[in-house]
């Protein structure tokens, strides 16, 4: 049986974050009613121009600079021509022979401490089209042009990637970049981050590529495994059987999970691309590029790896710490002021992220800021609350109850460390329960617990638990 | 009342207190009732909203804030959009479109409180040297009603010169201001490329696309152009160049000047008695104080094709808007969504600016675009270089505006080709960005003889002060059509 080797290629559309359109200042915010946010410009009204918007162009630019790439000093906006209803002049704008950012990389790590790099051929601006709204009017179709015109920059990589599980890892890393440098929201339901995958196998002895198929608009990271792991077999199947794949664009069914042709290189659009006559090229300075790297943050990877090394976390708390900018911020400023990143790695990926999940909500360091949770944190390592009740404090923090320290005065949990008082509460226990100790003493580990949580309970929880473990085995053993 | 015609005299008049702009502009709306009917020259004529415009810039003056310009009217040619009024580009498919804003030129003047009593016939989108390939009808010639008034401009051209108005805009992309200028012997200048903002215009071919005033003298051109021109952050490939006052330099004198006469301008396309009589305005340009030499722009044969590949192919992509969707012609009862586009743009355009896009979309057509648009790039380049060396040796650039004066009405019609040439000597300036005015310089056939004049980048004080040198010494601008009955 032949060996079959995969070869995937990914166009990822990344909608930029900016407030206004690419060449108009029509707002970008989603779900306004149809129609509403498109200006004389989005219309594609006769005689009107368009304008770059700046910040389109330095968050581009950013990203160049977040994936290593080579940054055009000079890049030309095109016209890809085609008629369609939700694409006003009937031409997109978009990059062609000199995009923005040409050749960076993004490495992906391997199980085995290695990377793998993906190398991306190019990323270009562009604007959005329109959408066509087919169910809402019956016998005719509804154009809503909000979205004309958002801007979006489209990543290209190379034909390096092997497996959809490696296509994902990637899009997956991508993903936290482009929202950790904040040049997009990531929001794949709305479209602000969706990919076209370019899939061939080839014998694994081969050198000459297969011929591809481009499956379109996969919106989600489960869509691109299926749709990726469908057209591999699909391929596979048909080389096998004596059969050819036909170069064409095809479409996943997320409710059949299989791909279909969508149209073949026949039928493809001469785009014509010709040099927008009205625009100019697109300049970037040195200084420019300079003040791009002067904003731009440490970059996930880097952080994961200061995590690990500097900080000592377990490489799981590293990378989720590090996969978003506004935790790994909030992450450094606890550990910044309590000098305790272990402590600050667990309440946040405990107490912090099990809350959110529960509240099906997205991490706000306004909701615990990071002072509170270091004042927090500093109140347990001085050992005025136990961690148990530091997780009642926190709650409260949670609920906007106030700071840590005004909630342990007013619920009274100042936790018991006077040695005398935990001493007269162990003794009491002990000399109550003579059976237990009896066990305890015949080998029966397991009934340590009952004496520490008899204790605790009798001090209302408030006893520090450390100590009372240690009396408790101190009498216990003592002959 | 005796009304002048020029806007200087308006102007000055106004100032003066003479007449009002309410009393100009009801003569001047007097003038296009009485004689527009034989012309064609306005596709629309706005009477109500121009008597309000004028009233209010008498009151302006009375506040004691008029500019020089207040209360002078004008028309605007129907490609540059105006809010609240029709702009057709000459074309069924905008038949009833009416824009939601103004273009920059139009708030400019009217900031200017000129008074904006129509829009002027045109070659539809602007594709044509004659004014026939307008859907509202031929505009004529004022000096011979069975002539055409030369396109695209060629109801500004033909406004201006039966005097309905002082002044109007135009818009040049391969002579479209000049050409007519020439056939109806007025003034009229195509500023360089960025000078004067293209918002608002409708494109033709964005690259070349550039408006100007049209106007009876050189002076009515610089006090216009004064507005017109300025920076605008709504056009990308607007110049961000000082302001000037193009009235400054009008008085300087001549001597010293150098002009060039390219050797391929006079050539064997030119009607002999053109040439004689653009001989007759050299000698007077010398008289002046200017030293006159024969220069080459090898690549002027070349400007021809070279303009019709760019143009058709901007065209092809610019014109793709009109699809029936959103604004605009759109066919009755599409069956589908290909019979919607096929049938809007089938019935909304018609024959010459569907050939230009089938011209332009083949250019571009995967196969073909280097050999053709890719090609006609480099030529453009060539073009250009060919101009920046002879502005090393001379300061103006002095020709023919046409080989010919102004042909029969369907002559070149049936010819696409014969009918692309007579921009033979008006395409290269476009390709170059230079900017280049046609003032008239004498009468063959009964019939005005444009000379054109063609500046270095943003030379438009020198050639107005040239055309202002001439013109002071010269009465050809000042010979007005009696117009037939």
């Amino acid at each position: 049986m032949t060996q079959w080797k995969p070869v995937i290629g990914l166009e990822v559309h990344v909608q930029l974050a900016t407030h206004s359109k690419i060449f108009s200042g029509s707002s970008t915010a989603y779900g306004a009613a149809p129609n509403t946010q498109a200006s004389a410009i989005d219309l594609g009204l006769p005689g009107v121009l368009p304008v770059i918007n700046a910040r389109a162009v330095d968050m581009a630019v950013l990203f160049g600079l977040a994936i290593n790439a080579t940054l055009a000093r000079r890049s030309v906006f095109a016209r890809k021509n085609y008629f369609y209803p939700d694409l006003p002049k009937g031409y997109q704008i978009s990059q062609y022979e000199l995009p923005i950012v040409n050749h960076g990389r993004l490495l992906l790590p391997r199980p085995d401490g290695s990377h793998k790099q993906v190398r991306i051929l190019r990323a270009h601006l562009e604007e959005d089209a329109g959408k066509s709204v087919h169910d809402l009017f019956p016998g005719s179709s509804g154009i809503d042009l909000n979205r004309a015109g958002t801007p979006l920059l489209e990543v290209v990589t190379e034909p390096d990637l092997e497996s959809a599980a490696e296509a994902v890892q990637y899009m997956r890393m991508l993903h936290t970049l482009v929202k950790f440098i904040g040049i997009c929201d990531g929001n794949m339901q709305e479209g602000s981050f969706r990919c076209d995958a370019n899939v061939s196998v080839r014998r694994i002895d081969d050198t000459v590529l297969g011929t591809r198929t481009e499956t379109k608009n996969l919106n989600s990271f489960r869509f691109v495994e299926r749709a990726i792991q469908y057209e591999i077999a699909r391929q596979i199947e048909i080389l096998e059987s004596g059969g050819k794949i036909v170069q064409e664009t095809r479409l996943y069914d997320p409710d059949r999970d299989e791909t279909r042709p969508m149209r073949s290189k026949e039928d493809a659009h001469d785009y014509r691309y010709f040099p927008d006559p009205d625009l100019l090229p697109l300049l970037l300075s040195e200084e420019e590029i300079i003040a791009a790297q002067a904003i731009l943050p440490e970059l996930p990877q880097q952080r994961e790896i200061r995590y690990r090394t500097e900080f000592g976390l377990a490489p799981d708390d590293a990378a989720i710490l590090a996969s978003e900018r506004e935790i790994a911020e909030y992450f450094e400023c606890v550990t910044r002021l309590t000098n305790l990143p272990k402590q600050a790695a667990n309440w946040i990926t405990g107490e912090v992220f099990a809350r959110l999940n529960r509240d099906e909500a997205a991490f706000a360091p306004s909701k615990v800021t990071a002072e509170s949770l270091a004042a927090l944190i500093a109140r347990v390592a001085d050992a005025t609350i136990s961690t148990t009740m530091a997780k009642q404090v926190f709650d409260a923090m949670w609920q906007g109850e106030g700071e840590p320290d005004a909630i342990i005065s007013n619920r009274g949990l100042r936790q018991v460390t006077d040695h005398r008082e935990i001493e007269a509460l162990v003794d009491a226990v002990i000399a109550e329960s003579p059976e237990q100790v009896a066990q305890f003493r015949a080998g029966k580990d397991k009934v340590f617990g009952y004496f520490v949580g008899s204790v605790m309970k009798r001090s209302r929880g408030k006893a520090n638990p450390q100590q009372v473990n240690d009396l408790i085995l101190a009498r216990l053993r003592a002959p | 009342m005796t009304l002048p015609t020029t806007v200087a005299a308006l102007s000055a008049g106004l100032a003066q207190g003479d007449f009002s702009s309410v009393e100009i502009t009801t003569a001047f709306l007097d003038r296009i009732a009485a004689g527009d009917g034989r012309l064609n020259s306005f596709i629309t004529v706005l009477p109500e909203a121009a008597l309000q415009a004028a009233h209010a810039a008498d009151e302006r003056r009375h506040a004691g804030m008029a500019g020089p310009l207040t209360g002078v009217p004008y028309a605007n040619k129907d490609i540059f959009c105006t809010q609240g009024a029709k702009t057709t580009c000459g074309s069924r498919m905008l038949d009833t479109f009416i824009a939601p804003y103004d273009a920059t030129v139009v708030t400019r003047l009217n900031d200017a409180g000129m008074v904006m009593v129509g829009k002027t016939n045109m070659d539809e989108f602007a594709m044509g040297s004659s004014n026939e390939s307008s859907f509202y009808g031929p505009c004529l010639n004022p000096w011979k009603t069975s002539c055409v008034p030369g396109g695209s401009s060629g109801g500004s051209a033909s406004a201006v010169a039966a005097r309905f108005i002082p002044f109007a805009t135009g818009t040049d992309t391969g002579g479209s201001i000049r050409l007519p200028a020439a056939y109806c012997g007025i003034s009229g200048l195509k500023p360089t490329y960025g000078r004067i903002s293209r918002f608002g215009m409708i494109a033709f071919a964005s690259s070349l696309d550039q408006g100007g005033p049209m106007a009876t003298t050189a002076e009515d051109l610089a006090l216009t152009l004064g507005i017109m021109a300025g920076f605008d952050s709504r056009d990308p490939t607007s110049a961000d160049v000082p302001a000037e006052d193009f009235m400054a330099g009008l008085s300087q004198p001549l001597a010293g000047l150098r002009v060039g006469l390219p050797r391929e301008f006079f050539d064997a396309n030119l009607d002999a008695r053109i040439s004689t009589t653009l001989e007759a305005a050299v000698r007077i340009l010398e008289s002046l104080g200017a030293t006159c030499r024969e220069v080459s722009l090898s690549s002027t044969a070349y400007a021809v094709p070279a303009y019709y590949i760019i143009s058709s192919a901007e065209c092809s992509s610019n014109l793709s808007r009109y699809d029936g969707v959103r604004y605009g012609h759109r066919c009755k009862a599409p069956k589908d969504l290909a019979d919607l586009y096929q049938r809007s743009r089938a019935e909304g355009f018609g024959a010459e600016v569907k050939r230009r896009i089938l011209v332009g979309t083949y250019a571009l057509s995967t196969g073909y675009y280097d050999a053709y648009y890719a090609k006609a790039q480099k030529l453009r380049r060539l073009i250009k270089e060919d101009f920046t060396r002879v502005f090393a040796e001379v300061d103006v650039i002095a020709g023919p505006t046409s080989p010919t004066v102004a042909f029969g009405l369907g002559q070149k019609t049936a010819d696409p080709v014969a009918m692309y040439l007579s921009d033979i000597y008006t395409t290269a300036v476009n390709l170059a960005g230079l900017p280049a005015l046609s003032i008239p310089a004498g009468m063959v056939d009964g019939l005005p003889v444009g000379l054109q004049l063609i500046g270095n980048y943003f030379g438009e004080s020198r050639l107005l002060n040239v055309a202002h040198q001439y013109q002071s010494v010269t009465d050809w601008h000042a010979r007005a059509p009696a117009l037939e009955s």
